[in-house]
This record gives C-alpha cells, structure tokens and sequence, in this order.
C-alpha cells in the first residue's frame, strides 16, 4: 500500500541509510535546463539557457547579479533562487556596510550552504529544490561554486548543473586544461560550446534562450541577454565551421 | 476633587525602558584618561606616538598604560579618552580577528576594514546617546596603501597624512604641518623619529596630563612594530626665569 515509508520529511532515514527528500531535491535540479560554469586565471564566467513556459511567454531568468563582485547561474526552482538570492545580495551588502569590502566567494556559499544543510535536519521543513553556480572574484582571485540543496558545496575550475548536464560535464572535462590561460572572450565562447551539448534534439542556441554572466578581474559582475548575445553566438559558429573544414 | 495617584512601593523596579526614571546609566564622563596620540605617514608606512599614562581627573593614577595596540596583521590601533570604554573596544575588535581567524579561508581584515568598522561603532554608540569617549587614530598598510584615519566620539571621521589627537590637535599639528605635510614621501625613518619626538616633547612640556614615559611605533611592509617604553631628553633650565603663577 505504502511505496515508500521513508520519504515523508527531511528529517526521516531510511534503513539503508538514505533521506530521500534530499535526493528528491537534487533531482529537482535535474530538471531545470542547463547551466554551465568555467574559470581562467582572471576570470569566470556563466553560460546559461533559458526555458520560456509557452510561446507567448517571456524567458525565465537564469543568472542573477548579487553584488558587483558576484552572480549565480540557476537550476531548478527559481521561486527557491530567489530566496537565496535576496540573501546572498543582504549579506553582501552588510559585508559593505560594516567592513567596507566586498563579500568573500567562499564564505557567501558557504553561508547558503549551512541554510540548506539546516533544512535537511530539521523537522517540519523541506530542502531547496534549486542548485547554483555561483561565480565571483575577490581578494584570492577568481572563483566558480556549485551549491546543491544537500548542503554541499564544492569549488571547480568547471562544471555544469541541470538537465543534460553531463554532456557538458564530459565537454569541460575534455578541455579544462586550457581553461587557465584563455582570453575572456575564449572562455565565453568554451562556456557556450559546452552549453550546446545539453540541448535537446531538433533545438539550437540563439540570442532568445541564451544567457551569458561573467565577472573577473578588470570587469564587474555582467550579464548579458538577447542581442548582446549574438556576437559569441557568431564566434561560437565560425569555430564550428572552421572545425568541419 | 484630586485625581487619585498611586505609589509604587520603593522595592517594585521600574520598567527599564523609561529612561526618565532610574539612574544614569551611559557614560557622562570619561574618568581614567589618556591624552594626546600622534600619528603621520613617512616613506615607509606609518608612524604613532603615545605615552604611558591613565590620568584619573589630574591624578597621575596609571603610569602603565598601553595605548598603542596592533589589530589584525597590519593595522595600529591609537587611543586618547577614557580607557575603560577603549579596553572595551578591544575586546570587540579581538572578537572581530577571531571570527575572521575561524573563517580559516586565508582571508583576513585590511586596515580599511577595521577602521570602517571602528567607525561604525562608533556612529552606533553616538546614536543611541551612549557614546565611547574615545577620539581613536587607526593607521596600517591596505594592499600596499598606506592609510591613516581618525574617529571620535561623535563619530566624526576623516584621514589625512597627518593625525593628533586632544591637546596634541593644538599643540603637534602645527609642527606636523610644518614637517610632514606635502613630503610623505622624503620621510626617512631617522626623521620621523625625530619628528615624533619633537611633537611629544612638546606635549610633555606643555600638557599637564602628559608624562615622560612612551611609546612609538610603526607600520610598515613588514607588519607592526610596538616599542617599549622611553624617555624624551628634557631640560628645564627656562624654569628658573618664571615669574609669576605664585611662583
């Protein structure tokens, strides 16, 4: 009668040692379209694409600026995005307000990280249905983050969250190694190629459903959107054509 | 008729929130003091003078006191006012370099950051009429910057090349004028001892709650250097020729 009796709340293990609502969230992730993360020596960048619920609607927002300094990169719930978000740019600005510094990378993760890990231990809630990419640079340079609504928080000099992700995964695992020394513009346009694996068939990038952030060392968190997008499309597809060739 | 009005037996306490009632509980009055502290930027960082004493009204009460203090790794804490409300403060700038220590991610507070901090205690206490009655002189090296700021207990803030606090507003300003201004950069460490000395001696001569037991210190690339206490050479020779003052 019961499928499973140890899937009702955050704060129940089952026998073999599992709490399923956790896993339930993280594959809430899996859900949300792809998002791709990579980093050079002096820079990082987000490369992103949106869903739009039908024709007529606008594109869902995937990358949101926190702080001149920071930005995150969504998978998953973003009503759950948006929670985190607000905090992220409150703690941010405190950090600004009382210290006059920008707020660390890792310490804004972090500090998202143990929230998460508070709703996977305490009866009556419920874990964050949305994984981040969170990119940023301050005093110890560049820095790229994956935060999942386990708790878990991990450092990568590339990486790639939600649907299809592992074609991108498999892509930056390939090339990662490049990564260090490239140009902003090369990385943009590594982002994007990545990107393009998690496509489903029959559907192609364009300046519509792509979204582009990046941050780093002379530039400020950026995001960009629409036609400003078309330019790394254009590079993306020259790259292309000159690989055929 | 007269409106009834009831008395509250002497032992009810009063409800702490009215602040017409009760005693005065902030700070009306500094009551343990230090005087002047000194401070300007040379070639190599940032110099600070101060002497050693706790005035208790005109009392030489305290002959002991530190009022040069490092925070964090590259930043020079100096205090004139009552020392109570700067042990205080110490404690809070201490709990400060702790978090960011148990931070353990190699990151750590400039001399900007723990002066804008400083600052807004300051502003917060001033705002709730419950002032420190400190004036505080921060200097340090922030990414190879070298940064020298004040902060009374009004809050009021500035930073210049060249800071005094108190009586040392009057009577050590006009010589570091004289001196540092417009030449940071020519200042040798040779010379900036020798200014400082100049300022303290001055104070020591002219101000009564000042005493001929201090201490220097610097900031430079290499981190903070405090000094144990000395002594100014004096002479007293014009002594003799005072008339007046009873006499």
């Amino acid at each position: 009668m019961f499928r499973n009796q140890y899937d009702n709340d955050a704060s129940t293990w089952s026998p073999q040692g599992r709490i399923f609502q956790v896993e339930y969230a993280s594959e809430a992730v899996k859900q949300g379209t792809a998002v791709v993360g990579l980093r050079s020596k002096d820079h990082v960048v987000l490369t992103a694409v949106k869903r739009s619920p039908n024709e007529l609607a606008s594109y869902m927002k995937k990358i949101i600026r926190i702080d001149d300094h920071m930005g995150i990169a969504v998978a998953g719930l973003t009503s759950d995005a948006r929670v985190l978000s607000n905090y992220l740019r409150t703690e941010a600005m405190r950090s600004k307000m009382v210290y006059g510094r920008p707020l660390p990378i890792g310490r804004a993760v972090n500090a998202i990280g143990d929230k998460a890990q508070t709703n996977t231990q305490e009866y009556g809630r419920r874990p964050y249905g949305v994984g981040l990419l969170v990119i940023g640079f301050d005093d110890s340079g560049p820095h790229l983050y994956e935060f999942s609504p386990s708790g878990i928080v991990s450092e990568y000099y590339g990486y790639s969250i939600g649907a299809r992700s592992q074609s991108a995964r498999t892509n930056l695992e390939r090339n990662f190694a490049s990564f260090e020394d490239m140009s902003l513009k090369e990385l943009i346009v590594q982002g994007l190629r990545s990107l393009r694996d998690t496509i489903q068939q029959g559907k192609q990038l364009d300046n519509m459903n792509t979204s582009i952030g990046f941050v780093g060392k002379d530039a400020k968190m950026t995001i960009l959107d629409g036609e400003d997008t078309q330019e790394y499309l254009d590079l993306l597809n020259e790259g292309e054509a000159m690989d055929t060739e | 008729m007269d409106p009834i009005t009831l008395r509250l037996p002497h032992t009810v306490q009063r409800p702490q929130e009215l602040t017409s009632y009760g005693p005065t509980t902030r700070t009306t009055q500094p009551i343990v003091t230090g005087t002047s502290v000194v401070a300007f930027k040379y070639k190599d960082g940032i110099i600070m003078a101060a002497d050693c004493l706790g005035s208790y009204g005109s009392l030489a009460r305290f002959r002991n006191e530190k009022r040069l203090t490092q925070v964090g790794e590259k930043t020079l804490l100096g205090v004139s006012g009552d020392i109570s409300d700067y042990q205080y403060l110490q404690h809070k700038l201490e709990d400060m370099i702790t978090h960011e220590y148990d931070m353990d991610d190699g990151q750590s507070l400039g001399t900007k950051s723990v002066y804008k901090y400083l600052s807004n205690i300051m502003y917060g206490r001033r705002n709730k009429f419950d002032p420190l009655w400190n004036a505080y002189v921060v200097g340090g090296i922030d990414n190879g910057e070298k940064v020298l700021g004040f902060v009374d207990m009004y809050a009021t803030t500035y930073s210049s090349d060249t800071i005094a606090t108190g009586f040392g507003s009057h009577l050590a300003q006009p010589i570091l004028r004289r001196r540092v201004e417009g030449r940071t950069e020519q200042i040798t460490e040779e010379e900036a001892l020798e200014i400082l000395d100049e300022c303290m001696r001055v104070l020591f001569y002219r101000d009564c709650r000042t005493f001929n037991k201090l201490r220097r210190a610097k900031v430079t690339a290499q981190g903070v250097e405090i000094s144990e206490p000395y002594s100014l050479e004096t002479n007293w020779d014009f002594a003799e020729d005072i008339v007046g003052y009873g006499a």
